[in-house]
């Protein structure tokens, strides 16, 4: 069993838990990611981690509620367990010193993206931010990222916060501008990911992604997660999580993705009813 | 040995073979010649003293029939049903010359039963060894992990055993269905090899968590590898990662481990095929058909490009998932898989197969014949096509040496790496193959470790 130190709630539905994970705590880098199972019939769920700490034996996620397990994970209070805390999965983010690096953060990716930022910045690049959201209310982080960044440009879909429209805009801009740009980060929901490499593509600037395909058991065992990436198929959970945009069959994820989606409604309704009832 | 219909079973995730009462038990264990040169030990990989226990079977001595098979087999409730005693101890039977070797697995499943039906716990048996004060970190909780653990925990050394999943039992939980080998009894003889004081560490995944220099710098004196050969193949063929398409390992651990069949009581959700199409033809292939039944599909084909006589499956599973209506699609192998404008399989092409020259394995080679495509209509598929050595931890120790497979390179007898104070064996070393010979590599290296470790 894995405690939950503490929890937060940082925008509407959007939680951030800090979990005591010592072993995971000594091991984690920057883009790896845990698998979580809330209880004995709970599924088995890929989260990415956000932060960690060594000396605290903590790793914190952050997870919006869309489905039964975060619904599930969303009811319980610090000081409780979960049943299973597996990590650090995945291959590390690449850091180097790329020049100017451009962090795209859409949604809960800021929670990925502001570590990134940090050690980016650490390694001595430029780093501009641009984060995202749909409306103000779903908006975190918007202080430690900027932090973390030199400049950080803020966009909400229904123009409540910031400049009204999406992450593209901006990030075009960007390209545009005929500042140098060397690497363009973008972490968040599929449909961004995919745009942000539409629009970095004519421009030729490498693009890194991190797929967030269903997993299972998040060890390369089950193939769940294949993705194509330049016509060949990968495991994101081992090959991956970051991947070459401009390589990735965004049809591919975005059709697998959608394999489960009666039963994860019927799932999350079936919670929720249970919840309501007070059981 | 009384199965259930397989109308009903066909239906059901309940035990397929009901196992023998006490009178059929006797009956059979009275069939033993007690050969004094006993060519059935001889035949299994772990040296059960088999006419011992089935002596003591006969004399209505249970705990000692117990205490003869346990002495060699830490597992007797998994093997008496998963070994193929077909191809080991009941075809070197002397009885098998005439055409009916004595049921020892099924007569093992039988002592196996009683004992978890009697004691309640499982019984370390003797008293605890004297510690050795050496430390050895098993890695991997599968059948060759758990023996190596409770060989090694016997001997007196402190045992470590991680896992990566979220429970003990490695492809005993995840890939064997429940209506052949109960998990109830897979945790149960788990627990036995806990009560040997070996301690469990779950949701472990090493090369990522640590490294196998990490655990030796921790202080362990030695490691033994048994992380099994769990990651998929697949064939590499157009529309694979279609929606509909699982590898048999998917399948099955959401079946098996994440217990999908009980969906929406467990979270874990599988999809449900009316038309199902499973590719391959060993003890995998035969367990997704037969999950696939069981979950709701109307057809269920097993898809093999060779014919029945070089079916890598056991005889009996084969004639268990024929009985219940799995239909066999000979000599038949998958060009592609067609799938429609949202992604999701709706059929596959074909090809009819002819056999050549034999290949490496002495199986003839299946060869396409030209022209003879067909489609067939399905709108799910299991890919049981085997596996291979998941590579995290090779990946991440550069002192270990594997093969282009991705096995690892270890002595055949003592399963000594090239690696200093690191052993392996089961399918890490030998590629896929069964609970028991991977059992008996595990044996086998405990043994060596022992000795290693009193120098």
């Amino acid at each position: 069993m894995f405690r939950i130190i503490s929890r937060e709630t940082l925008a509407a539905k959007i939680h951030l838990f800090k979990i005591e994970a010592p072993a995971v705590a000594r091991k984690a880098q920057p883009g790896q990611f845990v698998v979580v199972r809330v209880d004995e019939r709970g599924e088995r769920i890929p989260l990415t981690i956000a932060d960690w700490d060594e000396q605290e034996g903590s790793v914190s996620m952050v997870f919006m509620e869309v489905g039964a397990t975060t619904f599930r994970l969303a009811q319980l209070s610090a000081g409780e367990s979960i049943a299973d805390f597996v990590g650090p999965l995945g291959v590390p983010s690449d850091i180097e010193k790329f020049g100017t690096v451009v962090c795209v953060a859409g949604g809960v990716g800021v929670a990925v993206i502001t570590p990134l930022a940090k050690v980016l910045k650490e390694n001595g690049n430029k780093v501009i931010s641009i984060l995202g959201a749909r409306s103000k209310d779903l908006l975190f982080w918007e202080d430690k990222l900027r932090n973390a960044s030199h400049r950080l440009i803020v966009t909400t879909d229904d123009g409540t916060y910031g400049r009204k429209g999406v992450v593209t805009e901006p990030l075009k801009e960007l390209l545009e501008s005929g500042d140098r740009v060397d690497r363009v980060i973008a972490i968040g929901p599929t449909v961004m990911m995919k745009f942000c490499a539409k629009t970095t593509q004519p421009f030729g600037v490498k693009t890194i992604v991190s797929l967030n395909p269903i997993m299972v058991d998040g060890t390369g065992m089950c193939g769940c997660c294949r993705v194509s990436v330049g016509d060949e198929t990968k495991f994101a959970c081992v090959d991956g999580p970051d991947f070459d945009g401009h390589q990735v069959d965004w049809d591919l994820l975005t059709a697998r993705q959608r394999i489960y989606l009666d039963e994860e409604k019927r799932s999350f309704e079936r919670w929720q009813a249970e919840m309501a009832q007070g059981c | 040995m009384a199965k259930q219909d397989p109308k009903v079973r066909g239906r059901n995730f309940n035990q397929v073979a009901l196992g023998y009462s006490a009178e059929q038990a006797k009956a059979e264990a009275s069939r033993c010649l007690q050969c004094p040169k006993h060519p059935c030990t001889d035949g299994c990989p772990v040296e059960v003293n088999i006419p011992g226990f089935v002596k003591a079977v006969l004399d209505d001595n249970m705990p000692e029939a117990v205490s003869i098979l346990k002495d060699k087999n830490s597992l007797p409730g998994i093997c008496g049903r998963v070994c193929p005693q077909e191809t080991q101890c009941e075809e070197a039977c002397s009885l098998a010359k005439k055409g009916a070797p004595i049921a020892i697995g099924r007569l093992e499943r039988y002592v196996a039963d009683w004992e978890r039906a009697n004691s309640g716990t499982l019984n370390p048996g003797n008293k605890p060894p004297k510690p050795t004060g050496k430390r050895v970190a098993v890695v991997g909780a599968g059948p060759a992990g758990l023996v190596a653990a409770a060989d090694l925990a016997k001997l007196g050394h402190s045992v470590t055993l991680f896992e990566a999943l979220h429970v003990a039992g490695g492809v005993l939980m995840y890939g064997i269905p429940e209506f052949r080998l109960p998990k109830e009894i897979v945790q149960a003889e788990v627990a036995y090899v806990a009560s040997l004081g070996v301690k469990t560490e779950l949701d472990s995944v090493m090369g990522k968590l640590m490294t196998l220099d990490e655990l030796l710098e921790d202080g362990y004196h030695a490691v033994f590898l048994g992380t099994g050969a769990g990651a998929p193949m697949f064939m590499n063929i157009p529309g694979e990662n279609l929606n509909g398409v699982y590898s048999a390992n998917e399948f099955l651990t959401r079946v098996n481990l994440m217990k999908a069949y009980k969906f929406p009581e467990y979270d874990t959700p599988v999809l449900v095929g009316k038309r199902v199409a499973v590719i391959g033809g060993g003890n995998v292939a035969m367990d997704s058909a037969r999950c696939a039944l069981r979950l709701g599909a109307d057809e269920v084909y097993i898809i093999y490009r060779r014919s029945e006589v070089e079916m890598p499956a056991r005889r009996e599973e084969v004639e268990n998932a024929q009985e219940e209506g799995i239909q066999f699609k000979l000599l038949t192998n998958p060009k592609r898989y067609i799938g429609n404008e949202s992604g999701w399989v709706v059929g596959i092409e074909c090809y009819e197969m002819g056999l050549g020259e034999p290949d490496e394995s002495g199986r003839r080679r299946p060869v396409a014949k030209e022209g003879s495509e067909f489609m067939l209509d399905v709108d799910m598929v299991v890919a049981a096509l085997g596996t291979r050595p998941n590579p995290l931890i090779a990946q991440t120790t550069s002192d270990l040496r594997t093969t282009k497979w991705g096995t690892v390179i270890a002595d055949e007898t003592t399963g000594k790496t090239v690696k200093g104070k690191v052993w392996a064996g089961g399918d890490i070393v030998t590629g896929s193959a069964t609970v028991i010979s991977a059992m008996g590599a595990a044996r086998r290296a405990a043994k060596d470790i022992d000795k290693h470790l009193r120098g």
